[in-house]
């Protein structure tokens, strides 16, 4: 099914017993099954339907793919700082808030969280509901706009986001540097994540049977970036360097789009800390070459973006030792959830109120 | 409501010292900062542990009493403000640090902590909490995160909601649900992201952990004064327009700078008719770049007086002026209403203007102070309540301010949230099916409707 209006829309949830959504098909482990009865397409909701630059803000329809609006955006020296995930794999304004994705450069300013302002969805009942507004400060109502990221399109159908965006920088420098010891390497991300240095990605990744940190900052002018990169390459230690411009650019795309993920894996989010990493570490050098694990700790060790092949009994155990959670987003998903849930009981009352025939409730047992 | 049982219950559960329940005892308790509202409650419960606030929730479920927890009752809208028959649990006991861990950049506290002691607990470690209300030094975690309280530096880092990873609450029906991680991610739908700014209408926070930010290691303060207030407004939206992204930008008209001056001599020059606040913060090289490009727009702006903070105590001065401006304004009238709208920013200009109108309709003087970044207005609309249908005049006048911003596809709070006091507007901001699904919520929440009964929806 593919709405062309609000009002299909919401006569479609009215009519079905069970829905799942669908945006570009992007999140390939979260997309409803493209042309399947009970897949609701939102590829017939588009558009951006306010941009004013000098706000700072807009609202666009939730099929809108984030391709069209970065490019509106950039054309006004303007961009989404949360750096949402599979741009170019087709990913929509609402399938990012409902995954709830952020990329690497929302160290600077936030993840997509952050960032929205306000939502209209479809809940269980068809009805057509708004939280927020479309103004930058807003204290008025529950925030069911901040709820909805991440939601899974678990709780109704987002048809039409409001978002916070700020000026681009004209430019980025990223440095990499490399580490024998992931002791090494945690340390320098420490000295990295509470140093006033205003980075906007910085990710650890095994690297040459070490471990590697790329950080990148923006670059607002010529004249004081010498003295950054100077300040950075201390901080990094070692003998840190900086990449060319193609390779940077390629460097932040390939995290951004996953091109990195060997093909047939499965890519599973778990957000951690810093002080997470070693254990995950040892559980990787003992389970993880069976398993042919890929892993990239990004977001100053905020996220592990994780490629398994292996059981997803194995990783799902680990994680859930370690008091950690995670969330399958492409490949073959043999289950959705790993390790713990938290909140589950305060998610499932907010599910009565907005659902409580369960219609868009999908992801049950995992 | 069997409040005669929940009483005897609770004075097995705290001991009398901390279970107030005479006049003279629960008086200081009747109202918050909005003092035009005030309800007695029947009992005052001063806890100090987190299990005292889950068995006094479980009791006032049991025996369906409506409680409101509260902090320093520092609430603009009345948040905080007892319910008639209804218990008040204060927090300001609660108020452990649990924990700084510097490594993370995390703060775990709980509800009573107040708001500057989070950034005095941090600083040894160079970092601090960024959401900083004009009531910092007063206000405390708990109705911050309630209310999603902002304050002057929201345009780059966000509300109270923008800095709280993970909580431990206790529902309304006695239910205690952990929400959030200690990660700057999350998976699933963001729980926190929900409590926050629920107005204390699902239950009580035991437990908060902050987001902490390393502090900036360089401002630049910059005070421009303008013989119109509607150019110091144009001159936001040119500095917004060069993409330039500063820590805080703030605006103060001829009345709200008299008041300042009176109470803290700020040093503001006294017949500005607009005075702009900028503030750069951040990285010291950033900073430096930014200056070079904010000050020719400040120069061309046609602000007829330029100061740059010099120092730190010159920095801390200018604010100081800025956040006392609210009690301040005591000092010209003997009342006043705070109103708290937003407004797009590219409109500022045209709200103001409407707002003299307004003023002059009525004969009523407003002061204004406002977060221009954020198109945050803060008209103080002044008033003697000794004065027969003062008041209400008033509060006449208050409420087209918020009709204004609501025409103007804003909203009716910026920070300071529905309350008591603007629960009326709720329904016009949202459209019916927006306020049923709320209310949904709040019910499976809070069944029984006991926690802050009253606040936020319309009665």
């Amino acid at each position: 099914m593919k709405p062309t209006s609000v009002a299909e829309l919401q006569e479609m949830v009215r009519a079905q017993p069970h829905l799942r959504l669908r945006g570009g098909g992007s999140k390939t482990a979260l997309a409803g099954a493209a042309g399947a009865a009970s897949t609701l397409e939102t590829g017939g909701l588009t558009g951006m339907l306010q941009y004013q630059p000098e706000e700072f803000t807009f609202t666009a329809l939730a099929g809108t793919p984030l391709v069209e609006i970065e490019a509106e955006l950039a054309a006004h020296g303007q961009y989404l700082p949360f750096d949402p995930p599979l741009v170019e794999a087709g990913a929509t304004l609402g399938g990012a808030t409902a995954a709830g994705l952020s990329g690497a450069c929302r160290v600077r300013y936030g993840g997509l969280r952050d960032f929205i302002l306000g939502v209209r969805f479809v809940d269980g009942q068809g009805n057509l509901v708004r939280s927020g507004g479309k103004v930058v400060k807003n204290a008025a109502g529950f925030d069911l706009s901040k709820f909805m990221a991440g939601s899974l399109g678990e709780f109704g159908a987002l048809v039409e986001l409001s978002f916070k965006v700020f000026p681009r920088p004209p430019a980025y420098t990223t440095l990499r540097a490399q580490y024998e010891k992931l002791t090494e390497a945690l340390q320098a991300l420490a000295r990295l994540a509470n140093s006033p240095l205003e980075m906007f990605a910085l990710d650890l990744e095994p690297s040459d049977g070490g471990y590697a940190i790329h950080a990148r900052l923006g670059n607002p002018s010529p004249e004081i970036q010498a003295g950054r990169i100077q300040r950075l390459k201390g901080l990094l230690g070692g003998d840190a360097q900086a990449l060319e411009t193609p390779q940077e650019a390629e460097l932040w795309r390939s995290h951004r789009e996953f091109t990195w993920l060997r093909p047939g894996s499965t890519l599973i989010k778990a957000p951690l800390t810093p002080s997470n990493i070693p254990g995950l570490e040892s559980f990787f050098q003992q389970n993880g070459e069976a398993a042919q694990a890929q892993r990239i700790y990004s977001a100053a060790g905020n996220v592990a973006w994780i490629g398994w092949q292996g059981q997803a009994a194995v990783l799902d155990a680990a994680l859930g030792r370690m008091g950690l959670s995670g969330l399958a987003l492409l490949g073959p998903a043999q289950r959705t959830w790993y390790g713990i849930r938290r909140g589950e009981v305060f998610a499932q009352r907010v599910r009565q109120a907005l659902d409580p025939q369960g219609k868009f409730h999908w992801s049950a047992g995992g | 409501m069997d409040t005669q049982s929940l009483l005897h219950d609770l004075a097995g559960l705290i001991p009398p010292q901390r279970l107030l329940t005479r006049p003279g005892q629960v008086a200081p308790f009747e109202s918050d900062a909005l003092t035009s509202y005030r309800v007695r409650p029947e009992a005052v419960v001063l806890v100090e542990s987190q299990q005292e606030v889950i068995e006094t929730v479980r009791l006032c479920h049991r025996y369906g009493v409506p409680f409101v927890a509260r902090g320093s009752g520092t609430s603009l809208s009345g948040g905080s403000l007892p319910v008639k028959g209804g218990i008040v649990i204060a927090l300001n006991r609660l108020n452990r640090i649990l924990r700084i861990d510097p490594e993370q950049r995390l703060a775990v506290v709980e509800p009573g902590v107040i708001n500057l002691n989070v950034s005095k607990a941090a600083a040894p470690f160079g970092l601090y909490y960024a959401p900083d209300p004009s009531s910092q030094p007063v206000c405390t975690i708990g109705g911050n995160l309630a209310f999603n309280a902002g304050g002057a530096h929201c345009l780059k880092y966000g509300m109270t909601s923008n800095h709280v990873l993970a909580l431990k609450v206790v529902l309304a029906d006695g239910e205690v649900v952990e929400l959030g991680s200690p990660s700057l991610e999350g998976i699933g739908a963001d729980l926190p992201g929900l409590f926050v700014g629920s107005e204390g209408l699902f239950g009580v926070a035991l437990e908060v952990t902050l987001r902490l930010l390393p502090k900036p290691e360089a401002f630049k303060t910059v005070l421009a004064a303008y013989r119109s207030l509607k150019t110091a407004g144009d001159t936001v939206a040119e500095i917004l327009r060069a993409g330039l992204l500063p820590g805080a930008v703030e605006i103060m008209d001829n009345l709200a700078i008299q008041a300042a001056q009176a109470a803290v001599n700020a040093g503001y020059p006294p017949d500005a008719a607009g005075l702009l606040i900028v503030e750069l913060d951040g990285e010291a090289g950033s900073v430096a770049a930014d200056f070079e490009r904010l000050m020719p727009l400040i120069r061309q702006s046609g602000a007829y007086e330029v100061r740059i903070a010099a120092d730190d105590a010159e920095r801390l001065r200018i604010w100081q002026g800025r956040k006392s401006a609210f009690s301040a304004v005591g000092r010209l009238s003997p009342d006043y209403l705070v109103q708290d709208g937003v407004v797009p920013r590219s409109r500022l200009g045209e709200a103001l203007e409407h707002i003299q109108a307004l003023s002059q309709k009525y004969g009523i003087r407003v002061a204004n102070v406002f977060h221009a970044g954020d198109g945050n207005l803060h008209p103080l609309v002044l008033f003697d309540g000794r004065q027969a249908g003062a008041y209400e005049q008033a509060e006449k006048l208050a409420h087209e301010i918020v009709e204004l911003c609501i025409r103007l596809e804003g909203s009716i709070t910026g920070e300071h949230g529905v309350g008591m006091e603007k629960r009326a507007f709720l329904p016009a901001m949202f459209a019916e099916a927006d306020v049923d699904a709320m209310h949904a919520i709040r019910l499976q929440m809070d069944p029984l409707e006991i926690a802050n009964r009253g606040k936020m929806f319309p009665n």
